[in-house]
């Protein structure tokens, strides 16, 4: 463990963009904290934090001037590695045939700067949708195998987080290039470094450092314990998928199709969410045609339209394939959880709908089973 | 063999004139659309004007007199596809406010000799009247979705005209909600995409200017409005206006009322 200070933490986003990196981190826009390109700890959020509650989010100052008090804005990292829209192919007519052209256009290199416990595990859940052997995602795969990770662990959590029961946070546990944590403690202001591979260390070592004191260790332990302990929510996993796959028929399905919108926002928000329709677009002349990619959703009618009709009409049916392929199937499907409690789509379903307190509802109301 | 063009008209019943506007306002694509088309009747943009049958008409505006029923009825025999633009073509339009009112009344106070006045009841979309073979939302009506229908048409493909939120649109672009961040009204999570999110990409919410999604919860909307402290006037307005006779804005516009 090292010890960075804050003329340090400028210069790591130098090394960075030395090295080729586009370093994304967290900035401030539109009344929330977002990621964005950076060029400086300027661009930080410095003395803010967030209030997170279900259907709200507003930002506040801090008396201190903390970098990394905020916890998780509505974009999570994945619009960087699976984005909103991408271009698969283009095709050409040629006499009665068509040649298709998929040149390969260079790749952006991501340095991300502050993820969160729960969005690494994120990315590591896509990663298992997305480099899966036989379906390998090219696109993705070839940006996410440049990405530089540098963590940091949460000393503060929100209203609407719930890692700690999903056992993904608020420490970053592996996998990451650097983690860091900040402490803030009397006059001073530093961050514990802990190196995660060889990457990392090589970064490392072009920064000025100091071994980190067990004071110093056990002040970034409290600090992450405090983020656990003042968590409010929670998501009891016990037999989970057990209890979901056998209350299908559950009346609990039409009392939240009642609330929710269908709008779509716990999907798009959600950093593991990671359904797309292919759209297949041509010039008026027809001679040339482009497919793409673009984000899609469970929750959208047309999703499931198909040949002859639609297999998911009623909303109940789209709530209830949103919830059980992300506690339920995900785990048979790619062996985990799709949930990492991050509390985004509580924060950030416009009429507040709690992922942890349907679980909680449906526990507590067992199936009127009449076999 | 000569590939013949397939005949275009543009058709106007009460109306502003904005939506058939856009096709003029396609000023990079219009030479596009015109190699694709002929331009058959359209006497905004021409005094060439051709008789019927076509093979696609475009028809904004709403029905409001009995002599718009005449021409729609007209129209629709001399159009292998119909397609309706704009809100007032689909919904009603803002005209449609009239439905809730005596509409007697407002001629006796506008007109000095209300008598020569011939009008219906109601404003209502074309659907009231004939079959429509396709709806294009909005008011106005994006361009590029017109340009996408035709171009659609002219390929023989669907057109990639989604029917989910405006939210969709918003999380595509980055946009920052404006209910949850800001506790603004918002129609975004019950209101058809197609503006790509214009008025949320300038911190504003939603109006609804594209009128209802294809499974609108307007209720479960409009009571989350009242717990961010709006009141019932301020709710049945922003359910009341270019879409206001669209089913589920009206329902929901009604039982905000009083």
């Amino acid at each position: 463990m090292k010890i960075l200070d804050k003329i340090n933490l400028e210069k790591l986003i130098g090394i960075l963009k030395q090295d080729g990196y586009k370093v994304i981190g967290p900035v401030i826009k539109d009344g929330v904290i977002l990621y964005d390109e950076i060029d400086s700890i300027k661009d930080l959020p410095e003395g803010w934090e967030d209030e997170q509650e279900a259907a709200s989010y507003r930002l506040k100052k801090t008396n201190d001037k903390s970098l990394f008090s905020y916890v998780v804005g509505p974009q999570s990292w994945k619009k960087f590695i699976f984005p909103q829209r991408l271009r698969l192919w283009k095709a050409k007519r040629e006499g009665k045939g068509f040649s298709v052209n998929s040149t390969k256009e260079s790749k952006p290199k991501y340095a991300f700067f502050g993820v969160r416990s729960c969005e690494l595990n994120a990315i590591f859940i896509q990663d298992k949708v997305f480099n899966n052997g036989m379906f390998a995602d090219s696109y993705y795969n070839e940006v996410r195998d440049n990405i530089l990770i540098i963590s940091v662990n949460c000393t503060r959590s929100a209203g609407t987080c719930f890692c700690v029961s999903m056992k993904t946070g608020p420490k970053a546990k592996n996998r990451f290039d650097i983690s860091l944590t900040e402490v803030i403690k009397n006059e001073e202001h530093y961050f514990v470094l802990e190196e995660g591979s060889p990457r990392g260390s090589d970064i490392t070592t072009q920064l000025e450092t100091m071994d980190a004191s067990e004071v110093q260790i056990k002040e970034a332990d409290d600090a992450i314990n405090n983020a656990a302990l003042k968590m409010n929510r929670s998501m009891n996993t016990a037999g989970l998928k057990e209890l979901l796959y056998s209350n299908h028929d559950h009346p609990i399905w039409a009392q939240i199709a009642s609330k929710c919108l269908s709008c779509s926002n716990c999907t798009m928000v959600c950093p593991t969410c990671f359904c797309s329709n292919m759209e297949d677009t041509t010039d008026l002349s027809g001679n040339n045609t482009e497919r793409w990619r673009r984000w899609d959703s469970c929750f959208n009618l047309d999703y499931s339209k198909v040949t002859g009709g639609n297999f998911r009409t009623s909303g109940k049916a789209r709530y209830r394939q949103w919830m059980t392929h992300k506690l339920a199937s995900w785990i048979d499907q790619f062996g985990t959880s799709g949930c990492v409690g991050c509390g985004r789509c509580i924060t950030w379903c416009p009429v507040g709908i709690d992922i942890t307190k349907e679980i909680e509802n449906l526990r507590n109301s067992p199936m009127p089973i009449t076999k | 063999m000569v590939n013949k063009k397939p005949k275009l008209a543009v058709f106007k019943m009460s109306s502003c004139d904005g939506c058939q506007l856009s096709l003029l306002d396609a000023e990079d694509e219009l030479l596009d659309v015109l190699a694709g088309v002929d331009m058959a009747y359209f006497p905004e943009a021409s005094s060439r004007m051709m008789h019927g049958p076509y093979d696609i008409g475009l028809v904004e505006g709403s029905i409001t007199t009995p002599r718009n029923v005449e021409e729609i009825r007209q129209i629709r025999k001399e159009c292998k596809a119909l397609i309706a633009i704009g809100a007032c073509a689909t919904a009603g339009g803002i005209q449609a406010l009239r439905n809730w009112k005596d509409t007697r009344e407002f001629t006796k106070i506008v007109y000095a000799s209300p008598e020569y006045i011939s009008t219906l009841d109601r404003s209502m979309p074309i659907s009231a009247f004939v079959h429509v073979d396709y709806e294009l939302r909005g008011c106005p009506i994006n361009k590029y979705q017109l340009i996408e229908v035709l171009n659609a048409f002219l390929n023989r493909r669907k057109p990639n005209i989604p029917s989910y939120s405006v939210c969709i649109d918003c999380k595509l672009k980055g946009n920052v909600c404006v209910m949850v961040a800001h506790n603004q009204m918002c129609l975004g999570p019950v209101t058809h995409s197609g503006c790509n999110a214009l008025c949320p990409s300038y911190n504003r919410g939603c109006f609804g200017c594209y009128g209802p999604m294809d499974s609108p919860n307007t209720s479960t909307l409009a009571s989350q409005f009242r717990q961010m402290g709006y009141g019932k006037f301020d709710i049945m307005n922003i359910f009341r206006n270019y879409n206001c006779y669209a089913e589920a804005f009206r329902k929901e516009s009604e039982a905000n009322e009083k």
